[in-house]
């Protein structure tokens, strides 16, 4: 009415681009519900077939006789996780810790970029890489204390995985310690502490929920990743007993029998099932992670 | 020297030896992969698809994968451009500042880009399967494209939330819509942000072997259609190390490297633009 044409057209076009860029924003955000529910109706019919504790702790793996029993493959999964995790977690604190406290300006700004930028190195290259240096030398080192092992094992899978996961922990750490208070540091060391004892009573007090957070989110990175296992731990079925036993970890498990599960009755249902395993486990992990440092964000604000 | 000194001084070292370490072992995978690539590396490797197979030919090069790749990973990472710039506009100009839509949204997004590439490499082909496409060129990039959304969402969010707000209420005193406000000062404001975002998600994308293990397929061939299956460079390296034949390893090692000179250049490319490119920015 008393508006100009050209200004009602351009109001006009302004709610219809709020609604067509709301109803995407959205859709972007269910993806994640939509992945699980599909992956969930999917599996239906195998948990039908057999009691969820009966796929989740029995061994026997036979799927030409329907016999689906996913334990070696979450055994398998927890090893190469946990020796990933106890190889980079004190390596990852220590230099973290160096990066955001004690490194003078030139090495922090050296190192930090440096270990970002390798961050992004794929995964399958990681694989390469245990294939041609990992496997060789944990067969070699294990020959030296009387241990025969092809090389293909929990170990090598650990190494590997420690090192993809190095650069998720040691960013969020040094991000996190960075942002604590420079007054608290001030405080502790004018009442006569050294600087380490400011560094282990007061910052890494202070940053505990936020360094958690970074590994929590590290190790979901471990338990989800897939190539560069695949091509290390050996993928034998069968839950490993000791680090030079190979694994076959949930991730592999999907990524070798994917493709063929089509012939067999229920297989493809097994396969959805572990793939909704993996992607309960990561989203558990990854969702406290988040709302830790939501916390943090806040309790720093 | 009382105790509390030594311990500092013996814990400075051990944090000055795990520094080294974990420097000198990522030193050593650039390293190994440069040596092998290196001595893999020919003309007609990078000219040539395989001959005779992928798996047992031992002629020819690797330019299906490298062409494959290329494909996959910029079809994705224009597709999920394409989505990633209406959800960032409508998280951060038509929501309002703090609104519980926005975080819930903002949530999910960081939930989806925790989710590892083999469930979305497994979900992409249910939905392939849902609506009878076959492993293809067209079934990787849709694929890749949700496993890119979050990564660019995320990254271009960032960037868009420190545009300061008095620049869109300046602009909105001037009697712009909010569409016009999204388009003409915040997508420019951003504009160096949303390069770089574009550059880390197509840098995951063109690395990422589980998300396109089922769904492109793999093929000798550079692929001539979006229904055909196509080569992607990890891809080449996972299936070619698996040979017994060192001429076809040796394709895998040159795969290696030149994947990881592609994921290192965009990812050094990236932060130098951010750089210089925020310099012509209001602060």
């Amino acid at each position: 009415m008393g508006l100009p044409n050209r200004t009602r057209r351009s109001l006009l076009y302004d709610r219809a681009a709020a609604g067509a860029m709301g109803l995407l924003a959205r859709l972007s955000g269910l993806i994640v519900v939509v992945i699980a529910v599909g992956l969930f109706l999917k599996s239906v019919p195998i948990l039908k077939n057999q009691s969820l504790s009966s796929l989740l702790f029995s061994s026997e793996w036979f799927p030409l006789r329907g016999q689906f029993g996913f334990l070696p493959f979450i055994m398998g999964s927890l090893w190469v996780t946990g020796t990933a995790m106890v190889l980079a977690v004190p390596l990852c604190l220590l230099t973290a810790i160096y990066l955001a406290e004690y490194a003078p300006l030139g090495i922090r700004e050296g190192v930090r970029p440096l270990i970002d930028l390798l961050a992004g190195i794929p995964s399958v290259v990681y694989g390469v890489w245990g294939v041609l240096v990992v496997v060789p030398w944990v067969k070699r080192a294990a020959g030296w204390f009387g241990y025969s092992t092809s090389g293909y094992c929990v170990l090598s899978a650990g190494i590997v995985l420690a090192v993809m996961i190095f650069p998720v922990i040691i960013h969020m750490t040094v991000e996190i310690l960075r942002a604590v208070p420079q007054e608290i540091r001030e405080a502790s060391l004018s009442l006569g502490a050294t600087q380490w004892q400011t560094i282990k009573k007061v910052v890494l007090r202070k940053a505990f929920g936020g360094v958690l957070a970074a590994i929590v989110l590290g190790l979901s990175r471990a338990f989800g990743e897939t190539m560069a296992v695949l091509m290390v731990a050996g993928n034998a079925v069968r839950s490993p007993t000791g680090f030079l036993d190979p694994a076959y970890p949930l991730p592999a498990l999907i990524a070798n029998n994917y493709g063929e599960m089509m012939s067999i009755p229920l297989y493809d249902s097994a396969m959805m099932l572990a793939c909704l395993i993996l992607l309960g486990v990561v989203l558990v992990f990854n969702i406290l992670a988040k709302l830790v440092l939501m916390r943090i964000q806040k309790e720093i604000q | 020297m009382d105790r509390r000194r030594v311990e500092e001084a013996v814990m400075k070292v051990l944090m000055k030896a795990a520094t080294l370490l974990i420097v000198s072992l990522l030193g050593l995978i650039v390293l190994t992969i440069s040596v092998r690539g290196i001595r893999a590396m020919s003309w007609s490797m990078l000219t040539q698809t395989p001959k005779g197979g992928f798996y047992l030919g031992r002629e020819g090069g690797i330019l299906n994968a490298i062409v494959g790749s290329f494909y996959v990973a910029g079809g994705a990472t224009g597709l999920a451009f394409a989505a990633a710039v209406p959800v960032v506009l409508y998280l951060n100009v038509f929501c309002r500042r703090g609104s519980r839509t926005a975080a819930v949204i903002r949530f999910l997004l960081d939930v989806l880009w925790g989710v590892p590439s083999i469930v979305f490499g497994a979900f992409g082909f249910l939905l392939m399967l849902a609506v009878g496409l076959r492993a293809s060129l067209l079934g990787g990039i849709l694929t890749v494209s949700l496993f890119v959304l979050p990564i660019l969402c995320r990254a271009m969010d960032e960037v868009v939330r420190m545009i300061p707000s008095d620049l869109l209420e300046s602009s909105y005193a001037l009697g712009a819509t909010r569409l016009q406000t999204a388009v003409r000062v915040v997508l420019r404001q951003a504009s160096a942000g949303i390069l770089t975002a574009v550059l880390i998600a197509f840098g995951r994308g063109i690395g990422d072997a589980a998300s396109v293990l089922f769904t492109a397929g793999y093929s000798d061939q550079i692929p001539q259609s979006l229904t055909r299956p196509a080569a992607t460079l990890p891809l080449a390296i996972f299936f070619q190390l698996g040979t017994p034949f060192p001429q076809v390893q040796d394709r895998a090692y040159a795969a290696a490297l030149i994947l990881t000179v592609v994921v290192l250049a965009t990812s050094l490319l990236s932060r130098r633009l951010g750089r210089r490119l925020t310099r012509h920015m209001i602060p």
